[in-house]
């Protein structure tokens, strides 16, 4: 595999930074270095890398707040490796601009994988009228979903939802970001409805609803779309 | 404050009980020897010396010897004493009461120090089934790691390939019980700080089930998993995080400890009871209940279960002994109950209620 993606690892263990560097390197990608918040600042303004990973528990400042500050400019995806990580501060890692995170201990093979999936996010921003994965085929100009050739039949909410799924294709998209966006802001805290539409919805679209392959729960967090 | 308020309490017990023995004293004086109260108020010191602090209890000797002599010393209402035998009579009597409190005080103080080595003890015999169970289940993963790294390091020997790819999916496999473990020790140290403050949300808890069933493929290949859920479940009130962290440690523990081919059924359900002798307020309730065919636990150990570190007598592998703590604590946070049984047919039997909000999903659905 060859690319040449610059990756800039913002991260206090040398021991995380060591495997990351044969890691993904390994993978073609091009790495780069800091070890603290100041350093990962100025080497993202001077290097401007098409991806930044970063750790949450910097030793100079929290890793929250330099999510913040690098969002203030940076317009590159940004995912978050980190060792504590409580349902609360995935969310607001998320809500601040975060495109994705992963919890430490990982399997490297997840990590290409989201990796993968954010840059081709900020790469590819297509506008196809007709998406095809899987077994499914949308087409968003008639607003019809088909699985394996058969219409599906959904209701607005449904469609809707689903779309916004799809768009977001492999990013963790939060309970309260989904409901404000399907339902409105009032809807924001009335996950009851996300949980009922999310289990008609992998009714209608997976093999097997009870071990969904494309609408994937992120525990305490929201829902993660997998096109495969 | 409250500690405060108890010495003083102490104090107002021995001015009142050495007043009562006066008053009741006073009422008999002309009828029996002033000897005869001497002696009560010296039971009444002892007594009070077993019960009382040091120091209310010297105040009641320093009071009765007193009152013996300005009440019941002839003559009354005097400090001053006639005869010599009623001197060295109440100069014994107030050593007597002496040495009585101080022996007692000291017996209660030993009494104290036996106690506190009695507890030390045994907080240092949890520590050290703490140290025997945690050695065993992170040393025993480390050491295959170190192991296996150290074989696959080795320059003079020839491993096959296939050596090689079973020594990395052991140190693969030992990494993953390590952080189970690690996993389980943050999260007792949660319960234990009381931090934990359970995020209540809308849960289908379905989802959850087959999520955390997904998740334990693996242990679970040699098992016959059987889920079966209320049809329209409604959703309930729960924490996602605790509820999956339960549910794995109850699975997970029911594919450890069962043989090869047994059945791990569970079943979801909810009731609705109307409570009327409480102004018929509605009780909503959802019970899981983990259903194993395996070989149950044996009856004298089941109220144990649930203890931290512990572990069955004769149990083979893994565990620090915490997993089944946490699920009690964990299911107790969010207003649960758990109970272990043996099934009529062998197997263990782990029953959860939890007293929470319910919604239907139809209500959901046609809003």
């Amino acid at each position: 595999m060859s690319n040449s993606f610059s990756i800039l690892v913002i991260d206090d263990e040398s021991q995380i930074r060591k495997l990351l560097e044969i890691t993904l390197e390994a993978n073609g990608y091009k790495l780069l270095f800091a070890e603290n918040a100041k350093e990962g600042i100025t080497m993202a303004a001077s290097h401007q890398p098409d991806l930044i990973l970063l750790d949450l528990g910097l030793p100079d400042e929290d890793g929250q707040v330099v999510l913040k500050k690098l969002r203030d400019w940076y317009q590159n995806p940004i995912i978050i490796l980190s060792v504590k990580s409580t349902e609360e501060e995935i969310v607001k890692a998320l809500d601040s601009g975060a495109n994705d995170y992963l919890t430490k201990p990982f399997r490297t093979q997840e990590l290409l994988a989201r990796i993968r999936t954010a840059l081709r996010g900020s790469f590819n921003q297509s506008q196809e009228p007709i998406i095809a994965f899987g077994a499914i085929t949308v087409d968003f100009v008639s607003r019809i979903i088909k699985l394996k050739d058969e219409v599906l039949k959904l209701t607005a909410t449904e469609y809707n939802l689903f779309t916004l799924l799809l768009k977001n294709d492999g990013r963790v998209l939060t309970h309260q970001y989904i409901l404000k966006e399907i339902w409105g802001n009032a809807y924001a805290e009335q996950t009851q409805y996300l949980r009922v539409f999310v289990a008609q919805l992998r009714k209608k679209i997976e093999e097997d609803p009870n071990r969904p392959k494309y609408i994937l729960t992120e525990s305490g967090v929201g829902y993660r779309f997998n096109s495969g | 404050m409250l500690e405060l308020k108890a010495k003083n309490n102490q104090y107002v017990i021995s001015i009142l009980s050495v007043a009562m023995i006066s008053i009741l004293g006073l009422a008999v004086r002309d009828f029996i020897d002033y000897k005869i109260i001497g002696y009560l108020l010296l039971v009444l010191v002892s007594i009070l010396a077993i019960f009382l602090e040091i120091k209310p209890v010297l105040l009641s000797a320093i009071l009765s010897a007193l009152v013996l002599d300005f009440l019941f010393i002839r003559p009354y209402y005097t400090l001053h004493v006639d005869s010599a035998e009623d001197t060295l009579l109440l100069l014994l009597f107030f050593v007597i009461s002496l040495i009585n409190a101080v022996l007692t005080y000291k017996i209660k103080r030993m009494q104290k120090v036996i106690h506190m080595k009695e507890a030390k003890a045994n907080t240092m015999k949890l520590y050290n089934t703490l140290l025997d169970s945690l050695s065993h289940e992170l040393r025993t993963p480390i050491a295959t790691i170190i192991g296996s790294i150290d074989t696959l390091q080795q320059k003079n020997v020839n491993l096959s390939n296939d050596s090689k790819d079973n020594l990395l999916e052991e140190i693969e496999k030992a990494s993953i019980k390590l952080n189970y473990q690690v996993e389980n020790l943050l999260n007792m140290s949660r319960l234990e700080s009381g931090y934990i403050q359970p995020k209540l949300d809308w849960c289908d808890v379905k989802e959850i089930i087959y999520n955390v069933s997904n998740r334990l493929s693996e242990e679970l290949k040699l098992h016959k998993l059987i889920i079966s859920t209320e049809e329209n479940l409604p959703l309930f009130k729960l924490d996602y995080g605790l509820m999956e962290q339960i549910l794995y440690n109850l699975i997970y523990n029911a594919s450890q400890y069962t043989p090869k081919g047994a059945k791990i059924q569970i079943d979801v359900k909810h009731e609705v009871d109307t409570d009327y002798d409480s102004h018929m307020d509605v009780i909503k309730k959802c019970i899981i209940t983990i259903t194993d065919d395996g070989y149950g636990f044996p009856e004298a150990e089941m109220d144990k279960a649930f203890d931290k570190f512990y572990r069955l007598q004769n149990s083979k592998t893994g565990g620090t002994g915490l997993g089944l703590s946490i699920v009690k604590g964990f299911v107790e946070v969010q207003n649960g109950t758990i109970k272990l049984s043996n099934a009529e047919e062998g197997g263990a039997v782990f029953e959860m209620v939890f007293a929470v909000d319910c919604l239907s999903i139809n209500t959901v659905a046609n809003e």
